[in-house]
């Protein structure tokens, strides 16, 4: 297989940016450091969680997204959007509203992509049920699979090898319109995402090679464009077009959305933080017990996603109001035509750990490294101020270990050299810029941060 | 590389912490991921038999090159027949300690499972220490 190069959707916005600390500690794999008064991310760490989007002050960060003009190459221009999508927007805009809207915006087809749900959850469920020493973990959020791969490697053999629901609706759409006679050349795919994750995982599959989609748009910017042509008018009716959805598929990415498919004992965890918490707990083998579990990065599920423009609570609420009008999957009759052909797709390759915070792979020179930065470490202050432009200090001494940085980069350190005479304060001073760029240190009243922060 | 963690009796909080940190050194060192697990598991059972039944414990580790050694002492009550607590299912842990999800009896038999070799020695009254070692 083919192994493509690292992909991140997260991008620094130099101009932007003006070297705070906020992302720096708001990051799960402490992947982000100041260089030249800019945040840099670590393509090895970095996870795509976007944690460090929402921690911005100034939207320093930014997702890299297709033009929504790009779908005019093709003929047939296929809408794919997670439920979430339509749980933005305020109860007086019908669905058919915000579906004619798409029309208008100049796709030809609309898919939401948890549709037939009922084709992966059974998939799923042929995988669990048997006696396991630790559960099973789903592989539907993108941001969690890279997670585990880096830091939890010995848990990578657990996650579940399949795809997530925007593949399913993608050949779902795929192999309908290749019925309706559309020529797949002419075949246009977008994927309207709700994070960086996905964008992410969709550019780069799990052990694939390429990606079922011809695009991606930024959720939040086509939430922007539907709200300047939602029509006033009465639209047309498109229920048509939703006859496979469910109340399952509707609550799929919510927190529980995959759990309460379980009659075992499956649980659902949401927000990284908290996963990375229980996941430390399950490698001690401390949670016994468990065949499912659901781990969603973001607090509140897809609901919760980064590029979302609604409260992540009243989108929530509002999908599980909106499933309430829908069937359960299991009442629902699907034309099982594809059925085989879309499950067989759906079976991802084999995930492979990542080993991303190992010293050295010589095990006697990582130990020598870890020694190192203990002593280093008994050095630094412990207060984790970020002012050398690393997360904490412990972060700090690591990135000294592996010539990334030096012990002068400490503000702490620098004053009591300064004082011993063993630096000059010029010399100090200059290390300091190097971290914060220049001309950082002068008075500056339209300063970014700092400012109306907090409140 | 040596590590050394407080454990107190009782206090059911910070059990785990010791077992964290060593995993985390472990991991870093680009140990197998099967055999950080087996090590993990047998340091939590010993950080959790301390916090069950002893007052104060010492967890001390040596990381070398091919192997870790961990022992943990303990000021306590002790073993009355090491043996029997080597056997799964035997647990003198209190009411109380069960219905916290603890004393199981598969502390020292999970210790044994997963530790390339042991030694315990104990006295009553006195305390107990349990060593093992793990070869990378």
């Amino acid at each position: 297989m083919n192994t493509l190069p690292k992909y991140h959707a997260i991008k620094v916005d130099e101009q932007k940016c003006f070297g705070c600390t906020h992302c720096i500690k708001a990051c799960p794999t402490e992947a982000i450091r100041i260089v030249n008064g800019i945040a840099s991310i670590s393509s090895e760490r970095c996870v795509d969680c976007g944690n460090c989007l929402r921690a911005c002050p100034v939207d320093a960060f930014y997702v890299e997204q297709d033009d929504l003009q790009k779908i005019f190459a093709y003929k047939h221009r296929v809408v794919l959007f997670p439920a979430v999508l339509i749980g933005q927007f305020h109860e007086k805009y019908s669905e058919d509203q915000i579906y004619h809207a798409l029309i208008k915006l100049g796709f030809t087809h609309i898919y939401e992509v948890e549709q037939p749900i009922q084709w992966l959850s059974e998939e799923i469920k042929k995988k669990t049920g048997k006696n396991r020493e630790h559960p099973l973990i789903s592989s539907f959020c993108p941001a969690i699979v890279r997670l585990i791969q880096s830091k939890y490697p010995s848990l990578v053999e657990n996650i579940i090898p399949l795809k997530a629901p925007h593949d399913l609706a993608a050949n779902f759409a795929i192999e309908q319109l290749k019925d309706e006679g559309a020529d797949e050349n002419e075949t246009g795919i977008f994927y309207v995402s709700p994070c960086s994750a996905k964008m992410a995982a969709v550019n780069r599959p799990l052990g694939e090679t390429k990606s079922v989609v011809n695009g991606i748009i930024n959720m939040k910017d086509l939430y922007n464009r539907i709200m300047q042509v939602i029509p006033k008018e009465k639209p047309a009716d498109f229920s048509e077009l939703r006859k496979n959805l469910s109340r399952d598929g509707i609550l799929w990415s919510l927190p529980r959305g995959e759990a309460r498919q379980f009659k075992s004992r499956a649980m659902s965890i949401d927000g990284i933080h908290n996963v990375v918490k229980f996941l430390e707990r399950l490698e001690n083998d401390e949670i016994t017990g468990l065949d499912y579990l659901e781990l969603k990065s973001c607090s509140q599920g897809c609901a919760g996603g980064i590029l979302l423009t609604g409260n992540r609570f009243l989108t929530a609420e509002r999908l599980q109001k909106r499933a309430i009008r829908y069937p359960a999957a299991s009442k629902l009759t699907v034309n099982e035509k594809y059925k085989k052909t879309i499950q067989q797709k759906l079976q991802a390759g084999k995930i492979e750990p990542g080993n991303v915070f190992v010293l050295h792979t010589n095990r006697t020179k990582a130990l020598e490294k870890m020694q190192t930065a203990a002593k280093i470490l008994c050095q630094l202050p412990g207060i984790d101020c970020g002012a050398c432009g690393a997360p904490n200090c412990h972060a700090l001494a690591e990135d000294i270990v592996q010539g990334k940085a030096k012990m002068t980069d400490c503000i702490f350190l620098q004053k009591r050299w300064i004082n011993e005479n063993k630096l000059t304060a010029e010399k100090g001073f200059k290390n300091l810029e190097k971290i914060w760029g220049k001309n950082r240190f002068n008075a500056d009243c339209n300063k970014k941060g700092g400012r109306n922060e907090g409140f | 590389m040596e590590l050394v963690f407080e454990i107190k009796g009782g206090d059911f909080t910070h059990a785990g912490k010791a077992s964290s940190k060593i995993k985390k050194v472990l991991k870093q060192l680009n140990v197998d991921a099967k055999m950080i697990k087996r090590i993990v598991i047998a340091v939590y059972e010993a950080e959790v038999n301390v916090v069950a039944h002893a007052h104060n414990g010492v967890l001390r580790t040596i990381i070398g090159n091919d192997s870790i050694e961990v022992v943990i002492k303990d000021e306590g009550p002790g073993i009355e027949n090491v043996e029997k607590a080597m056997e799964a299912g035997f647990s003198t842990a209190s009411k109380a300690v069960r219905e916290m999800g603890f004393g199981a009896g598969m502390g020292l038999p999970n210790i044994q499972k997963n530790a390339d070799e042991l030694e315990i020695t104990s006295e009553i009254n006195k305390g107990t220490m349990v060593r093992f070692k793990n070869y990378f």
